[in-house]
């Protein structure tokens, strides 16, 4: 109601036409769809593939950490492809380790963040009164800091290293994971066919698991795919400023850092890691972005 | 029925969406004819192509997907269909006038009633900005709203005063003609006489010629002249109100009399049309009603009908009619 | 209307408390502290004690946190044990250069961001559409200081038309606005867009045709006023990231504001100074998105009417 439709309504519907498929092959097929989507899909394959094999087709300390001088801030040629950096490491190399890095940070952050706010937003959402709006509360002051600065406090607090890292950058999605899962609860619980469910005896438990959990993981998803993207790029971000994983690990954002003393002759140092940094987090967005068209194509409309 | 007399002549009007199902044949084929200072009732199910074709009247059909195949649609003896944007723009509003169905959507939130309406008289005349507010205000209070109120939003007002406002925006430069699509649907049914009163005094008062697009025939009967039945795209019965109502002669439009309510045989069973009105993607090869008539014969079902004039005013096109013993159960008068 | 802003400006109180609960608890979790630093290499560890104990830095926990408190009410923050200076006046020193910084990146996203998701939004899955989407996409796959390096290196170093470190010249604030704007651009882009499409399937645009209103008016005016209120919430809360990305883009291009002085300070165990700086620009960010929501009022009449209750 209120929109004006595209087409006139018709007494019988297309709907016979549409062979019936289950949920999940359907929000496959409409992802197929989306060739950016898909693209990003390979595109981070290959990026996963490279990081976990990294570890065993490199030898860590001959090949990423050493340093060799005589070769020391070479411009991309053959026998590097990106060059080296300024204690003679092969750039390329170190690149694709720091994959490893930056996936299982952004992976394992979000992992965090979702596990801890989802259920705090899922409570929330549930059992309403009080205990909703402590949680919220809560949430709200965790949100008033601006993201970077939490991460750069809890970084500066802790130290660095991967765990801390992972943990700061986690904590900073809490509020917002919460919020997303509250707010799926909420909508679904209130749905005419949980009302129908309750009418027919099930219990609440059964409720919560088998109809609003699944009703509420769309929305849960997207949040996903998109925070993993950023939470890449603020673990860079922290390491560019030194309180992320310490030299001589090949971070991504560390290598930018250290490419900027050599900015204005060696200037491949810096292209490289950024760039690498951008593909990942773009074929992640992408996903992002088809997996929401695919779960609810309305919006795409 | 003269030329010069005609507010609005349709000849022939085709339009098509053009689908990725397919392609939904929504008017097949139209004529109507409305004399100036009358008002006619274009009645019919959902679907059955009404609005569609009041879109098509003003070039408003969403295109795409809509495509106005052919036909002509002549206001006052210029063809719209032939006309530019600027020109369009110029006449909508001032020569044509379209209400729509829902009230509490059709005004802009975050602008003040007089705005809406001051917009429209700006627009079209070329009036100060204080004599148009002025204007607004007295077409406030032309459909009953006090004029202060010119200041408040949309949200102040209720379902039927929000209509009204509706109409004081579509009738403030005092167009030709106005297209109401259902304008009382949405309302109480006593909010609804009161708006269909608002509408026959100001039909009288500005001389607007009007269709009122509607599926309910007690409105028909309250507020028009004559009457056109559509069905699946096609003018399927077109008379006056007399004709329609008294010497009704298409099996459809028998059945839509048969499904109202018998107030004074309560004991009567409900008689709706079996079935639905067919998917306009896929039309059926004869009459588009002979899958539901309780009339039709081979004829109907292989053959499309064409028009029937059986007096100056009454046209019906049904192929039954074929033989010139038929006739259908209502009525009786031939 | 007055008693709905006062009200949440109180409301701001009690969340700027738990801030600087956390934010204080956070900093003083640091592993070693100030002592150490004012006390260089040279002292014997008695003395480094003694000093620890006169300053307070034994006591437990929540006293300390509460003679931080009762000096932050009265806009005391204390002084910086490493530069000697009134933590308070160097922030607000600071400050104007960040606004400057955020101030200028907003309108630069505004210019890129609302032309382009009109644009997308009403030639809807047409190449506009997709393209507009790509950038945006691409956009919010860029980490911001990778973005000024880039800039550096291109207008800096190889065109050589911009200056890249400071605030000298009126000219050095091209590179690290466009910086920060193209970050809040991309989000920015992706609301307006989302937000048009909205209302442009609203039955009010198709009153306004069917008045004869021009299509441009249309969008500009009738639709455009309706979309604005999402716009307005982006605008607001990417104030706050738009801080954030300052911290990274002033580190970038050595601007100096408030950015660089934090990290600058975390990197010299200024403590004092962290905790300080961190907790008013939350307070900051937090009026920013208090006014943003009362703007609102403005742009949505019926807003206006709920809080003028």
């Amino acid at each position: 109601m209120g929109k004006t439709s595209m087409v006139p309504e018709t007494g019988l519907t297309a709907s016979k036409r549409y062979k019936k498929r289950s949920q999940l092959a359907e929000i496959w097929h409409n992802f197929k769809k989306n060739k950016g989507a898909v693209l990003g899909l390979i595109i981070l394959g290959i990026i996963v593939v490279m990081a976990i094999v990294s570890n065993f087709a490199f030898d860590y300390d001959t090949q990423i950490i050493r340093q060799i001088v005589r070769e020391r801030l070479q411009g991309p040629s053959l026998k590097h492809p990106f060059g080296t950096d300024q204690y003679g490491r092969d750039i390329f190399l170190r690149i694709l380790y720091g994959a490893r890095y930056s996936l299982s940070i952004g992976i394992v952050a979000v992992m965090v963040s979702l596990a801890i706010g989802g259920v705090f937003g899922i409570i929330a959402g549930y059992f309403g009164g009080f205990l909703e709006n402590a949680i919220m509360r809560f949430c709200d002051v965790f949100s008033s800091i601006p993201a970077i600065l939490l991460a750069i406090c809890i970084s500066t607090a802790f130290g660095g290293s991967t765990l801390i890292l992972m943990v700061s950058v986690g904590v900073v999605s809490v509020p917002a994971f919460a919020r997303v899962a509250r707010a799926a609860v909420m909508t679904v619980r209130d749905q005419e066919y949980i009302e129908a469910a309750y009418a027919s005896g099930a219990s609440r438990l059964r409720i919560m698991f088998s109809h609003i959990l699944p009703n509420s993981l769309a929305p849960i998803m997207v949040q996903v795919t998109m925070r993993v993207g950023s939470a890449i790029i603020t673990a860079s971000s922290l390491s560019f400023l030194g309180l992320g994983i310490p030299a001589p690990a090949p971070e991504w954002g560390s290598m930018l850092a250290e490419g900027r003393s050599f900015i204005r002759d060696y200037s491949y140092m810096t292209l490289f890691p950024g760039i690498a940094i951008v593909i990942t987090v773009l074929s992640i967005n992408m996903i992002g972005d088809g997996l929401r068209d695919a779960m609810d194509p309305k919006l795409k409309r | 029925m003269k030329n010069d007399n005609l507010v609005l002549n349709i000849e022939n009007l085709v339009v098509h969406y053009e689908t990725e199902n397919g392609i939904v044949k929504a008017v097949n084929g139209i004529d109507l004819k409305l004399n100036k200072k009358n008002a006619i009732g274009l009645v019919g199910e959902t679907g059955a192509g009404k609005t569609t074709t009041a879109l098509a009247m003003l070039r408003l059909v969403p295109d795409p997907p809509g495509v106005i195949k052919s036909g002509v649609i002549e206001l006052d003896g210029e063809n719209i269909l032939k006309k530019s944007i600027k020109e369009l723009e110029k006449i909508r509003g001032k020569d044509i006038s379209m209400i729509f169905q829902d009230p509490m959507t059709a005004l802009n939130p975050v602008f003040t009633v007089g705005e809406q309406i001051a917009e429209s008289i700006m627009l079209h005349e070329n009036v100060p900005t204080d004599d148009a507010n002025m204007r607004a205000k007295e077409m406030l209070e032309m459909v009953g709203i006090p004029g202060h109120r010119a200041n408040d939003y949309p949200h102040q007002f209720s379902g039927g005063m929000k209509q009204r406002v509706v109409i004081a925006i579509a009738l403030a430069c005092h167009t030709k003609l106005l297209i109401a699509d259902e304008p009382t649907t949405a309302l109480d049914v006593t909010i609804q006489a009161q708006v269909l009163e608002l509408m026959n005094k100001l039909k009288e008062e500005y001389q607007t010629s009007l269709i009122m697009i509607t599926h309910d025939l007690g409105i028909v009967a309250e507020v028009c002249d004559e009457v056109a039945v559509m069905y699946a795209g096609r003018i399927i019965e077109q008379g006056t109100l007399k004709d329609v109502f008294n010497k009704t002669k298409h099996p459809y439009t028998e059945g839509l009399f048969n499904s109202l309510p018998n107030v004074n045989n309560r004991k009567a069973k409900l008689q709706p049309i079996p079935g639905l009105m067919p998917d306009p993607i896929d039309l059926p090869l004869g009459c588009s009603f002979s899958p539901r008539c309780p009339y039709a014969n081979d004829n109907c079902r292989e053959n499309k009908p064409v028009p029937r004039w059986i007096s100056d005013t009454h046209m019906v096109e049904c192929s039954a009619y074929d033989d010139s013993s038929f006739h259908i159960a209502r009525g009786g008068k031939k | 209307m007055y008693k709905y802003i006062i009200s949440r400006l109180l409301l701001l109180i009690p969340i700027m408390l738990a801030v600087s609960f956390i934010v204080f608890f956070i900093v003083d979790l640091a592993p070693g502290d100030v002592v150490d630093i004012i006390a260089g290499t040279e002292m014997a560890e008695a003395d480094i004690a003694r000093i620890r104990e006169e300053m307070g830095f034994n006591d437990p926990l929540l006293i300390r946190y509460f003679r931080y408190m009762s000096g932050l009410v009265r806009g005391d923050l204390g002084v910086s044990y490493v530069t000697n200076r009134d933590v308070f006046e160097v922030y607000m020193l600071r400050l104007p250069a960040t606004l400057q910084l955020a101030t200028s990146g907003t309108v630069v996203a505004l210019l890129i961001a609302i032309p382009l998701g009109i644009t997308a939004a009403v030639h809807q899955n047409t190449w506009r559409d997709s393209g507009s989407m790509v950038l945006g996409l691409l956009g919010l796959s860029i980490p911001t200081f990778w973005l000024g390096l880039l800039m550096i290196i291109i207008f800096s170093l190889k065109l050589g038309w911009l200056p890249s470190i400071g605030n000298d010249t009126p000219l050095s604030i091209i590179l690290p606005a466009i910086t920060v704007g193209s970050g809040q651009a991309a989000l920015t882009m992706r609301t307006t867009r989302s937000s048009m499409l909205e209302v442009v399937r609203q039955d009010y645009l198709r009153t306004a045709r069917a008045k004869g209103v021009s299509e441009k008016v249309v969008i500009r005016k009738h639709a455009f006023k309706n979309a604005l209120i999402p716009i307005l919430t982006v605008i607001g809360t990417q104030f706050g990231v738009a801080l954030g990305g300052a911290v990274m883009t002033e580190t970038v291009f050595a601007w100096p504001g408030i950015g660089r002085l934090i990290v600058d300070s975390i990197n010299n165990r200024d403590t004092q100074m962290v905790t300080g700086a961190i907790i008013l620009t939350t307070m900051l960010s937090s009026i920013v998105i208090l006014l943003i929501d009362l703007a609102y009022a403005f742009v949505d009449p019926r807003i206006k009417a709920r809080y003028a209750k």
